[in-house]
C-alpha cells in the first residue's frame, strides 16, 4: 500500500530534506534565522534538533557569505542547501552564484561540480513589503550552469527538493510562497516525475496555457473558468526553469495550435520571452494564433495593495485565452 | 617610503639574522629551520622568478593572452608555501605562481590558462590541493573559509596528530581587501573558528591605485576589528614568511581558529603584461625595493654561511632549462577541441545542450563540405 499524507507545501519541503538529511550525511543546511527558528517560514523547522547544529546552522547576516562559503563546503564533498531568506535579498549573493557557482564545472572541464541547492521562497500574492515579492528566475535561468526549477504542488515539492539535492548540478530552487500552506496530497512512495521533466497539470485540447509555480495554480483555476464557457485548456507546469523541456510544450502545442504563457514575472526578457520565441520557432506551421504572453509589468514590485493589478490575475489569463481564439 | 611600520622580520636586506621585535613570538620556529632549507626556497625563487620572465616573454611574443607577473613577491610566496603540509589545502588568486611551484603544480598548467587553452587548467584534487585560480578578486576568500569549515566538520582539526589535522591557507592583495567577500569570509571564519590563514600579499598597488587609497590604516589592524590575530610581516623576507606562516598554520590545525598575515612586499613589474606603471609610479620607488630584493638578501646570507659558488651557478643553470622546457611546452599546448565546449556546462545530462551540441557539429560539417 502506497503512503499518502495531505501536506502543506511547507511541510512537504521540510520532510522532503528531512529525508534527503537521512539518506546522505553529506547535506547540509545553512542559511539566516534556519537552525533555532526553523526559518522564517518554518520551511527548516526541528532540522537542527534532530540533526544537530554541525548539519544545520545559522550563518551570518551575508547571502556573498552563505553562496561563497556554501561553494566551499561543496568543493570539500558536502552537498550544502542553502536558504535565501527571501527573493530580495538574493542579489549581494548575485556575484558568487553567476561568476562562480554556474562556472566551476565548465571552467575546470568537470573536475569540480558543485552540488549546491539555493533556497529562494518567491512571488508575489502574500501581500508583503517591498523586496519580498520579487520573481528573480530570469537571471539565473540566462545564466548556463545552473539549473532552475519552481514546484507548484506539495507532491512536486517534497520530491523535487530531493532531487534537486541529488542533482550534481547546482540548482536554483525557486518555492511560491503563496503556495506554502494550501495543502495538497503528497505521495511519499513514488517519486514524481524527474525535476527537468515538464508535467501536463490539466489536459485540454483548445489551447496551451504554460507557467510555473504559483502560477500553475492561477492557472488551472482559468481553464476551469474556461471549461465552463466550452472552451477546453491544456496547463503545462514547467517544473524546470532552465532548462526547459521542450518536448511536451511542442506537442501540445501543435496539438492545440494555440498557445498562452502566463508568469509572475516582468515580461521584457523573460522565461516567456523565450517560451514564445522558441514555440513560434519551432511550431510554426501549427500554430492558429500568435502566442500571447501575460506577465506583470515592466516596473518595480508595487506597494502590495496594487499587486493584484500588477500581476496576472485570472482575468487577465482568461482575456489571453479568449484572444487567441478571436485569430 | 611608506613601511615605516614595526613588522616581523629577521633577514634584514643585507643577508644578517637581525629579527625585529615584532618577529620575537615567532623566533624559536627558526630552530627547525636549516640551510637546506633555505637552500631550497632560494631554488624555487631562482626557478620562479625565471619562469616569470619567461612568461613575460611569451606574452609579449604574443604566445599568451596575457602574463601575472610575480617578480619581487618570491619571498612571500615560497616562505608561505613552504610552511604549509601536503595535507593542507591552498586557495590562491591569480598571481600565486610561487605557492604553486611549492606544491607541486607543474607551472605550465597555469600559462595553459593564460594561453586561452582552458579557463582553469589543473584538477586540485591531483595537484596538492592547490586549488584553482580565480580572477573574480577575493571571491576565493569565501570558497576558502567555505572549505576549511569542511575540514573541522571532517573532524580534521585540533585532533593532536600532526600528520593528519589540515589547515586552509588562502591568498588575495591588498586591493581586494576592499570588497565585501573577503570581510565576509573574516566575519564567517571567526563565527565558525575556521582553521585558516588570511595571507594578504600587499604589494602596494592595485593595478594603478595605490594601497592608501584601500586604507588610511595598515591592513593588518583591520582583522583585530573582527577578532582575528594578525601580524604585518617583511614579505620579502623569505624566513620570516616562512616562521609566521608555519606558526598560524600549526595554530589552525591545532584548532586555535584562523589569523591573518599581511606581507608587505612589492610587484617590481607591472600587474599584468597590460598595465604600464611607468604612468603612475615612481623610478625611485622601484629603486627602494629593487635594494630589497628577496632572492638577493637570501643568497647574501647564504654566502656568508658558506655555501658554494657551484650551488649558485648550478641553480642558474637549472633555472634557465626550466624556462626553456616551459617554452617548449607552452608552445606545444594544443588548441582545444570546439565541441568540448559543451560537455561541462552541466554535471548532469541536459537535452538542450545536448541538441546545440549537436547543431553546431553539423553547422560546422556542412561548412566541411562546402569547403
Ligand atoms: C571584482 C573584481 N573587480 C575588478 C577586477 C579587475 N582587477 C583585476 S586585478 C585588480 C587589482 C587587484 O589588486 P590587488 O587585490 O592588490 O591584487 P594584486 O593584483 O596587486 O596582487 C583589479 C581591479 C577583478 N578582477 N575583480
Amino acid at each position: 500500500m502506497t503512503e499518502h499524507e495531505t501536506l502543506p507545501m511547507a511541510k512537504a519541503l521540510n520532510a522532503g530534506m528531512r529525508a534527503a538529511m537521512e539518506r546522505d550525511e553529506k547535506v547540509l543546511m545553512m542559511g539566516e534565522d534556519i537552525g533555532t527558528l526553523g526559518g522564517v517560514f518554518r520551511i527548516t523547522e526541528h532540522l537542527k534538533r534532530d540533526f544537530g547544529p554541525n548539519r544545520v546552522f545559522d550563518t551570518p547576516l551575508a547571502e556573498s557569505g552563505i553562496i561563497g562559503t556554501a561553494i566551499g563546503l561543496a568543493m570539500r564533498g558536502y552537498r550544502p542547501v542553502c536558504e535565501i531568506q527571501f527573493d530580495g535579498f538574493v542579489y549581494p549573493g548575485f556575484d558568487q552564484i553567476t561568476s562562480q557557482l554556474a562556472k566551476f564545472h565548465a571552467r575546470t572541464q568537470g573536475d569540480v561540480s558543485l552540488p549546491l541547492v539555493i533556497r529562494i521562497p518567491y512571488g508575489g500574492h502574500v501581500g508583503a513589503i517591498e523586496h519580498h515579492m520579487e520573481s528573480p528566475e530570469t537571471y539565473f535561468a540566462h545564466t548556463p550552469g545552473i539549473r532552475v526549477v519552481s514546484p507548484s504542488t506539495p507532491n512536486d515539492a517534497y520530491w523535487m527538493i530531493q532531487q534537486a539535492i541529488e542533482s550534481d548540478d547546482p540548482v536554483v530552487f525557486l518555492e511560491p510562497k503563496s503556495r506554502y500552506w494550501p495543502k495538497g496530497e503528497v505521495n511519499l512512495d513514488e517519486p514524481s516525475a524527474p525535476m527537468v521533466e515538464t508535467r501536463i497539470a490539466r489536459a485540454g485540447e483548445h489551447v496551451t496555457l504554460i507557467g510555473f509555480g504559483a502560477q500553475t495554480t492561477m492557472n488551472l483555476q482559468a481553464a476551469q473558468l474556461a471549461e465552463d464557457e466550452g472552451v477546453s485548456v491544456e496547463v503545462l507546469d514547467l517544473r524546470s526553469v532552465s532548462p526547459i523541456d521542450w518536448d511536451p510544450i511542442f506537442d501540445s502545442v501543435r496539438r492545440t495550435g494555440r498557445a498562452v504563457i502566463a508568469q509572475e514575472a516582468p515580461g521584457n526578457v523573460s522565461v516567456g520571452s523565450e517560451l514564445a520565441a522558441t514555440i513560434a520557432e519551432r511550431c510554426f506551421y501549427s500554430l492558429e494564433a500568435p502566442v500571447l504572453r501575460v506577465s506583470a509589468y515592466d516596473v518595480p514590485f508595487p506597494p502590495a495593495r496594487l499587486e493584484k493589478q500588477y500581476l496576472p490575475d485570472v482575468d487577465r489569463v482568461l482575456d489571453a485565452i479568449d484572444r487567441t481564439l478571436d485569430y | 617610503m611608506t613601511v615605516a611600520r614595526e613588522f616581523a622580520s629577521v633577514l634584514s636586506p643585507e643577508g644578517k639574522l637581525e629579527p625585529t621585535e615584532a618577529f620575537e613570538p615567532f623566533a624559536d620556529r627558526l630552530k627547525q629551520a636549516n640551510d637546506e632549507l633555505w637552500g631550497t626556497a632560494f631554488r624555487q625563487m631562482k626557478l620562479v622568478r625565471a619562469f616569470d620572465r619567461e612568461g613575460t616573454n611569451l606574452q609579449r611574443q604574443g604566445q599568451l593572452a596575457l602574463y601575472v607577473q610575480l617578480e619581487g613577491q618570491e619571498a612571500a610566496q615560497i616562505g608561505s608555501g613552504l610552511a604549509t603540509r601536503p595535507q593542507d589545502t591552498v586557495f590562491p588568486s591569480y598571481r600565486e605562481h610561487g605557492v604553486g611551484l611549492v606544491r607541486g603544480l607543474d607551472l605550465v598548467k597555469i600559462l595553459a590558462l593564460l594561453r586561452g587553452v582552458t579557463n582553469s587548467g589543473w584538477n586540485p584534487e591531483e595537484e596538492n590541493n592547490f586549488r584553482n585560480y580565480t580572477l573574480v578578486i577575493a571571491s576565493q576568500t569565501l570558497h576558502a573559509t567555505g572549505y576549511a569549515m569542511g575540514q573541522t566538520l571532517d573532524g580534521k582539526v585540533g585532533t593532536g596528530n600532526a600528520d593528519e589535522d589540515e589547515a586552509t591557507i588562502v591568498y588575495f592583495g591588498d586591493g581586494s581587501t576592499s570588497q565585501g567577500d573577503l570581510n565576509e569570509a573574516l566575519v564567517f571564519a571567526k563565527s565558525y573558528n575556521t582553521p585558516e590563514v588570511f595571507f594578504l600579499q600587499n604589494n602596494h598597488w592595485a593595478i594603478s591605485v595605490p594601497v592608501s587609497v584601500q586604507s588610511p590604516v595598515p591592513l593588518y589592524r583591520r582583522a583585530d576589528g573582527f577578532g582575528i590575530p594578525s601580524v604585518q610581516i617583511d614579505g620579502n623576507d623569505v624566513m620570516a614568511a616562512w616562521a609566521v606562516t608555519g606558526q598560524f598554520m600549526d595554530d589552525a590545525r591545532a584548532g586555535k581558529g584562523p589569523s591573518f598575515i599581511e606581507a608587505l612586499t612589492y610587484r617590481m613589474g607591472a600587474h599584468t603584461t597590460s598595465d604600464d606603471p611607468t604612468k603612475y609610479r615612481t623610478r625611485d620607488e622601484e629603486q627602494h625595493w629593487r635594494e630589497r630584493d628577496p632572492i638577493d638578501r637570501l643568497e647574501k646570507y647564504l654566502r656568508a654561511q658558506g655555501t658554494t659558488d657551484a650551488f649558485f651557478s648550478d641553480i642558474e643553470t637549472e633555472a634557465a632549462d626550466y624556462a626553456s622546457d616551459i617554452r617548449r611546452r607552452t608552445l606545444a599546448l594544443p588548441n582545444p577541441e570546439p565541441l568540448q565546449m559543451f560537455n561541462h556546462a552541466y554535471a548532469e545530462p541536459n537535452q538542450e545542450i545536448e541538441r546545440q551540441q549537436m547543431a553546431f557539429f553539423d553547422f560546422e560539417a556542412s561548412l566541411e563540405e562546402d569547403a
